[in-house]
């Protein structure tokens, strides 16, 4: 008898569970429609809480067109091109923690890099596959769009929007290359900055203005750095919620064929 | 007299003829309908009293006023057929005048007062088209996109990570610019252009060729005015970017495998590959 109505370890876990779950501080936190509230239930009003309470989720409307959902019509390739962003951005803040942009011991860092940190290689080859990657799948989106006609009006804008991200997408790739120091990177830099030179009235001045000096040097590397790592990601952050926000304005997915 | 069904065909002929939209010419003569069928039910009122007929009001009413028509008068013609009150005597033309008549059958009173009528929302002629469209099939994003999302980031993180546990990024000696590589190569997303540089002088390939490039990119969608999105309807922009793709493509590749040293043509099965990522 006093064994039944005495302490039972489990039961009371499961009450001060049930009083965390239904307390102020906890519903304040989880909005209704996230898995860690209490009773969530399949429903059409939760299947809608679910994305419209949720920071990121609510980048998607509630409901999309049906045809929409097929992965044969857009083969995932802009949120993919999404996700390798991200997915940048998060290998790229860890090799920053051991990478110095200075030419007297930036090549000392890669390798440091490559032998001494943990995960430092596999980091590394994520972001640089990963970057090859993200060119591509903004290419193939790009070629999506264009074959599915979801430029035509009312998206014409968003399309533009897109071509600009392609850009900073490719420089800054291009600026990521110039990185490792190696002669791998500075001569496919060379290369690339020699055609900028062409440019008429103002080859040199762009040619200059972006390697600070007329070749190749420290300036250069820091220079690509504060882009790469900085510049063209804030940059680039701007046209991407332009470009999601349009998606939105522009009636959604596009289609169907 | 005749029955509600030759009014609504008589004034929509009427309408048509006049020039009016579809759109008013169905309102002004479903409206007309529902008085002759008031009209039918209580004989003691006139047809002309219950409401005047909105295609009575001066164009300059504009658009609220012919296309609200519909809305008021039926809502109107409930409380007066059950009551027998020329509650809806008021004019047809303004869509706030279904809730008062109805007070006013209510509150019992004989007479109808003179009110001031509020214009309450405009409505535009295609906005009773707008709500006739087809509803579009839709699905929950959470969770039958959500899930396929997941999946795809997942695939595409396992292969990323799986490929970058077996392949490590390339390190070559530290740079040296003393030695230039041969070849030496741009990133392969410049290779295109570096390919052309070997047919078009500098200028042109470096820097015309890629302007003209971005600079259609930027158009298509004012170059393009076919507002068909079918394949079927448009082969000649799927051919235009197709061949674009495919030449920038076989440039590509052109300038990854087959570019040995010297930048000269080499079969990769024969010289070998000069080429990193």
């Amino acid at each position: 008898m006093a064994k039944a109505s005495g302490w039972n370890p489990r039961q009371k876990l499961a009450e001060r569970v049930d009083q965390l779950h239904n307390g102020q501080l906890w519903r304040s936190i989880f909005r209704p429609g996230s898995i860690f509230r209490r009773g969530y239930a399949d429903s059409p009003r939760n299947r809608a809480y679910v994305v419209m309470n949720s920071l990121l989720y609510h980048l998607h409307p509630v409901k999309v067109k049906r045809h929409g959902i097929k992965l044969s019509y857009t083969l995932c390739l802009g949120g993919l091109s999404f996700f390798l962003f991200i997915l940048l951005t998060i290998t790229g803040i860890y090799l920053m923690f051991f990478y110095r942009p200075a030419v007297e011991i930036v090549y000392e860092d890669m390798q440091r890099l490559h032998t001494q940190v943990s995960f430092g290689l596999l980091v590394r080859n994520l972001h640089r596959w990963g970057a090859h990657l993200m060119v591509i799948s903004v290419f193939l989106h790009m070629a999506r769009v264009f074959y599915t006609g979801a430029y035509k009006p009312p998206r014409e804008f968003n399309w533009i929007v897109g071509v600009i991200l392609l850009l900073l997408t490719l420089l800054l790739a291009f600026t990521g290359y110039l990185l490792p120091w190696d002669q791998l990177a500075v001569w496919a830099v060379t290369v690339g900055t020699e055609m900028m030179k062409q440019s008429p009235v103002v080859g040199d001045q762009v040619q200059f203005a972006l390697l600070g000096g007329p070749v190749i040097g420290p300036e250069t590397l820091l220079r690509w750095y504060t882009l790469h790592v900085l510049f063209l990601p804030f940059i680039i952050v701007i046209f991407i919620s332009i470009h999601f926000w349009r998606v939105r304005k522009d009636g959604g997915i596009s289609g169907p064929l | 007299m005749a029955t509600p069904d030759e009014v609504f065909e008589q004034v929509l002929a009427e309408e048509t003829s006049k020039g009016s939209s579809p759109a008013v010419a169905q309102a002004r003569a479903k409206a007309a309908r529902v008085r002759a069928q008031r009209g039918a039910k209580d004989p003691s009122k006139p047809d002309k009293s219950t409401a005047p007929p909105p295609s009575s009001n001066p164009e300059a009413s504009g658009a609220a006023a012919e296309t609200s028509a519909q809305p008021a008068a039926e809502s109107a013609a409930k409380p007066a057929a059950t009551a027998t009150k020329p509650a809806a005597s008021k004019p047809a033309a303004k869509p706030t005048t279904g809730a008062p008549a109805k007070r006013a059958v209510g509150n019992g009173s004989g007479a109808v007062p003179e009110r001031v009528q509020r214009l309450l929302a405009v409505v535009k002629p295609e906005a009773i088209q707008k709500v006739e469209r087809q509803p579009m099939d839709r699905v929950n994003v959470w969770p039958h996109l959500m899930a396929a999302e997941m999946v795809a980031l997942l695939v595409v993180l396992g292969a990323l990570t799986i490929f970058s546990l077996m392949v490590d990024a390339p390190l070559r000696e530290l740079s040296n610019f003393n030695q230039t590589p041969n070849p030496s190569k741009a990133p392969w997303y410049f290779l295109g252009l570096q390919e052309l540089l070997r047919y078009f002088h500098p200028q042109v390939a470096g820097v015309t060729i890629p302007t003209v490039i971005i600079i259609a990119l930027f158009a298509a969608p004012y170059i393009d005015r076919n507002p068909s999105t079918r394949p079927d309807d448009r082969k000649f922009a799927i051919v235009m970017f197709s061949f674009f793709m495919l030449t920038f493509a076989v440039l590509t590749i052109i300038g990854m495998f087959f570019r040995g040293p010297g930048f000269n043509f080499v079969y990769p099965w024969e010289g070998g590959i000069f080429f990193e990522l």
